[in-house]
């Protein structure tokens, strides 16, 4: 392995870019592919299959081997609201193996105390997520129903193609919520990307269960994202 | 996911025992048959005193890697090594669950 390619590897993961590592088994020779950068060929066509799907895995290419080592940033769940569910949701979250953070710039709501062990953030989301962005392997629940807070997210998420836009509210405050996008330049097919009303129709009715609803919701869009 | 961070953070290990100015290979596990313990893209690093990071079949092989990545360290060439119950050496380095691997050892330099 050469240490260069080690070195940009470990860059590529720590600043959350999806890549594949790819050995030719052979001679252990060995490249970084970003995604992003296009590979031609059935060797392309076997990197992107690695980059959807996150899946690690030996190929064959004109009788030399190939092994594709896919590096997917893991999954990151931003939630807006420091509110019942997403105490609930942040447990489930790190059973579950995602990172979770809480933002609400109410600070009486995002305290340690309320969120232990949980990454809180008592700032407005414009200048938490300026400073740490969104990108497509977030996830973004918003659960205030506050406008003032909860807007600049969801736009932002579907902006950056966040892998999950999930937004609490009734179909009334969602369709207000709609006519306010709209006015913000998202587009129609952005809009219908976003959840609501939020989690998997299970009948959910206790914070709780709203949290078991979306944490289900979130796992479901990152397993099968890019696939339907 | 948990398990992609913590899976592949021997490869900060490997890149930080580089810096150190240790001589490391890195073995990594590029195909699984049946039930194989441990993924496709796990890895095990070890550095020339025999230490090791990692794992590439949750405790099974791990033995026979770090001797093999001794030899590796020495000659530069690459190494496939493949671990099974059918293996004629099972006994002493087979995967008690039945599964079949293959590791790919290489000196990173």
């Amino acid at each position: 392995m050469d240490p260069l390619v080690l070195k940009k590897l470990n860059e590529a993961r720590h600043q959350r870019k999806a890549c594949v590592l790819v050995t030719n088994l052979d001679n252990g020779k060995d490249r970084l592919v970003l995604e992003g950068h296009l590979v031609e060929g059935e060797l392309g066509e076997a990197i992107s299959k690695a980059l959807l799907t996150g899946k690690s895995a030996t190929v064959e290419i004109n009788k030399v081997e190939f092994f594709l080592n896919a590096h997917l940033p893991p999954p990151r769940i931003v939630v807006i609201g420091a509110v019942h569910i997403s105490q609930a949701m942040a447990p489930i979250a790190k059973m579950s193996g995602y990172d979770l953070e809480v933002i609400d710039p109410r600070s009486a709501f995002a305290t340690e105390e309320r969120f232990e062990g949980v990454s809180v953030s008592a700032d407005w989301p414009e200048d938490v997520l300026e400073e740490k962005p969104l990108d497509p392997y977030c996830a973004l629940a918003t659960v205030t129903h506050d406008p003032k807070i909860d807007d600049f997210p969801i736009a932002d998420a579907l902006r950056r193609n966040c892998f999950y836009v999930g937004a609490l509210g009734s179909r009334k405050t969602h369709g207000k919520r709609i006519e306010r996008l709209l006015a913000d330049g998202i587009t129609q097919n952005q809009l219908d990307r976003i959840k609501a009303p939020i989690g998997l129709d299970i009948g959910a009715a206790s914070p709780q269960e709203i949290a078991v609803a979306v944490m289900a919701e979130i796992i479901e869009a990152f397993r099968k994202r890019g696939l339907s | 996911m948990t398990e992609q961070t913590d899976l592949k953070d021997e490869l900060n290990i490997a890149e930080a025992w580089m810096k150190a100015g240790k001589e490391v290979a890195i073995a990594t596990v590029v195909s699984t048959w049946g039930s194989a313990p441990r993924p496709a893209g796990s890895h095990l690093v070890i550095d020339e005193d025999g230490n090791f990071e990692g794992s590439v079949s949750g405790g099974c092989v791990e033995g026979a890697v770090v001797a093999e990545a001794m030899d590796v360290l020495s000659s530069g060439q690459p190494k496939m090594l493949e671990f099974g119950v059918a293996d004629e050496t099972a006994f002493e380095v087979g995967l008690s669950c039945g599964g079949n691997i293959r590791v790919f050892v290489e000196r990173i330099g």
